[in-house]
């Protein structure tokens, strides 16, 4: 049987893999409907992350894939090949579990060559293919090593090696990096990425990290309530949510009320565009970027002024809370820009007009 | 938000005085702990040691008053019955544990793994037969065991009632190995590589809980090379029916104080032997 694999080109890598299409996917834990009708299409060669809260359903998504459970209904197609009753070891499926998953009585290089064992590879070949995993994931000098002896990053490098040894037809990433501390998750994370366009693997990431999801895939699905709110480029899920659920999930948000009329909502003064210019008119709370948020000394009066209450220093930039009355508002600037205004002093602040969406009037003005 | 108190300064910790009483405090207390537990390791010795050393003076005690031999000890092999019981036992407990480790891991495992919610009922099935007296058992297997005589099979018969008694210790002990892996995690990533559920249990299961398998070994083996009110009312000559029984009938009951303390040495050596194959592979992943 032939199955559609194909070559895509993104940032001068050559890409190869197999199409993976979830068709309405349904599971069920008794009342708590995890997944309900999921529908999913990753291009070859693609890595697409799922993005969302706890009890999402973004774990249950992959487990199905993996054949870790099975699917109340729905169909599962990876490379043409209809896979929804196969069992988890018939799948091909290379996955890293968020726990630390290496078999503790095997060194490195067992664990890597395990999947490869299971297929009758011969000893030495095995041991080669082994060792140019390890070599990929840079810990060739820790072949002879058991897990215990390894960090929780090295677990997790050699995870990735072992799921990619037996070259599986998917590559399956179940919030691998949860477990690691901020530098070797920022490492580990592009090291991923590098090899994954390397290998040219279709892989599925999930994570409940934002940063993590816009900063390595292809697409971003976010999630709500077992379905999709949101499936696209990281720019754009950022910079145009489609709901206001993931311009709140994805990022910060100022919640602010204004008024929608002529395609435009104003608000505290400042006209901006909408995402959406068939919003109906009439009020509503509009969703503004705390980037979007400039600040200036407080200089003319009938401006939208406020006090700075807090300063937050998070690096290269600083996050800025300032308290215009009857309510607050966060603005993010370089921190070259935040020291100018100290806590307590007074500012003007004025909105860029990016393109915005508007939630339900429904909840008090806040920053979130 | 919470207001910060400062911490109450201690004048009794932090004055030259108490930080010169403490460590003196601490090495009286010390001494006195160690005293304690000498004095719990002595008695615990008298109280195991001396029947022991009984028991094997006993079993060198020679034809005439005051001499000694190793008569009683020969005569283990040449007694009528006598090696024939000590091998059904033997047989009847190496069987046993197979079937139990055969029966109990595979569904320890899938519990844990596919239906939680039962791990207390499976549990408390397990443990029951700890509350039931083995008289109260025999009752009821009595006659299941007198249809099983009816086709004349052999005392190995024995080890379905055993299996059922060496429940509770072996579930102990194989809970206790898997509750030190991540077993859910591990056959998953097993799984995810192309194991079948077969190759998940005896190549990642088994190797990362091979200490728990011999603690459950060496319980199960223990408990069947001695037990005796099962096999006596159902009528099979086992190893301690075999001794009540020369105990009773025979007029040179030294040969029963040798084959006791046999067995007793045989299930030390089978301690030491479990113990040192433990150490053996925890030192070797070390």
């Amino acid at each position: 049987m032939s199955s559609p694999v194909t070559s895509t080109q993104t940032s001068g890598t050559t890409r190869s893999g197999v199409e993976v299409r979830l068709e309405g996917l349904r599971r069920q834990y008794g009342q708590v409907v995890a997944l309900g009708g999921f529908d999913l299409t990753v291009q070859p060669g693609e890595l697409i992350t799922l993005l969302g809260p706890s009890g999402c359903g973004k774990t249950t998504t992959l487990r199905l894939l993996a054949g870790l459970e099975d699917a109340d209904a729905g169909r599962i197609i990876v490379g043409g090949r209809d896979m929804t009753r196969l069992p988890a070891s018939k799948r091909d499926m290379g996955m890293v579990f968020q726990a630390y998953s290496l078999f503790p009585h095997m060194t490195v290089r067992q664990n890597v060559g395990f999947g490869l064992r299971l297929r009758k590879v011969s000893a030495q070949q095995r041991d080669a293919r082994a060792m140019e995993m390890l070599e990929l994931v840079g810990l060739t000098t820790q072949a002879d090593r058991y897990p215990h002896q390894l960090s929780g990053g090295q677990q997790q490098r050699v995870a990735l090696a072992r799921a990619l040894a037996i070259e599986p037809k998917v590559l399956l990433l179940d919030e691998p990096l949860s477990a690691l501390d901020a530098k070797v998750r920022s490492q580990l994370r592009d090291q991923i990425r590098r090899i994954q366009l390397e290998v040219g693997i279709t892989t599925l990431f999930v994570t409940h990290d934002q940063e993590e999801a816009l900063a390595i895939s292809d697409r971003v699905g976010v999630m709500k309530e077992g379905r999709l709110e949101q499936l696209a480029p990281p720019t754009e899920v950022y910079t145009r949510p489609a709901t206001a659920f993931v311009a709140e999930f994805v990022g910060l948000t100022n919640r602010l009320a204004g008024t929608v009329s002529g395609g435009t909502v104003t608000v505290r003064g400042c006209q901006l565009p909408l995402v959406d210019a068939a919003t109906p008119a009439g009020e509503v709370i509009a969703l503004i970027r705390p980037e979007a948020v400039t600040l200036a000394a407080e200089t003319q009066t009938g401006t939208l002024a406020g006090t700075v209450i807090a300063s937050t220093f998070l690096g290269a930039v600083s996050r800025v809370t300032v308290d215009v009355g009857d309510t607050t508002i966060m603005a993010q600037l370089s921190t070259a820009d935040a020291i100018a205004h100290p806590a307590g002093s007074r500012v003007s602040l004025a909105i860029r007009p990016d393109p915005v969406l508007v939630a339900e009037q429904a909840r008090p003005e806040s920053a979130e | 938000m919470a207001a910060i108190v400062p911490v109450p300064v201690v004048d009794d910790l932090t004055s030259p005085g108490a930080q010169q009483s403490r460590p003196g405090l601490r090495a009286s207390q010390s001494r006195r702990l160690n005293a304690f537990r000498y004095l719990v390791f002595a008695l615990a010795a008298v109280f195991f040691g001396l029947p022991m050393f009984a028991l094997f003076r006993m079993s060198l005690l020679g034809s005439r008053p005051g001499t000694y031999s190793f008569a009683a000890w020969k005569q283990i092999g040449t007694y009528p019955g006598l090696l024939g019981s000590i091998e059904l036992s033997l047989e009847i407990s190496v069987i046993t544990f197979v079937l139990m480790i055969l029966l109990l891991l595979p569904t320890m495992m899938w519990t844990r793994l596919r239906v939680p919610r039962f791990g207390r009922t499976l549990e408390f099935l397990c443990l029951l037969p700890l509350a039931i007296p083995a008289i109260v058992l025999v009752v009821g297997w009595a006659p299941e065991y007198n249809r099983i005589e009816r086709f004349n099979l052999s005392g190995i018969m024995l080890i379905w009632a055993y299996v059922i008694l060496v429940l509770p210790y072996t579930y102990r002990a194989l809970s206790a190995g898997l509750n030190a892996i991540d077993v859910p995690t591990l056959s998953e990533a097993a799984r995810s590589l192309g194991a079948s559920w077969a190759t998940v249990m005896t190549r990642i299961i088994a190797p990362n809980m091979w200490q728990a398998i011999l603690n459950a070994a060496l319980l199960s083996m223990s408990l069947t090379l001695g037990e005796f009110t099962v096999a006596y009312i159902l009528g099979y000559n086992t190893f301690s029916v075999k001794l009540v029984s020369i105990s009773r009938n025979s007029n040179n009951p030294v040969v029963v104080f040798a084959a006791s303390a046999a067995g007793l040495l045989f299930t030390f050596l089978l301690l030491l032997i479990l113990s040192y194959v433990g150490r053996r592979r925890r030192r070797r992943r070390a």
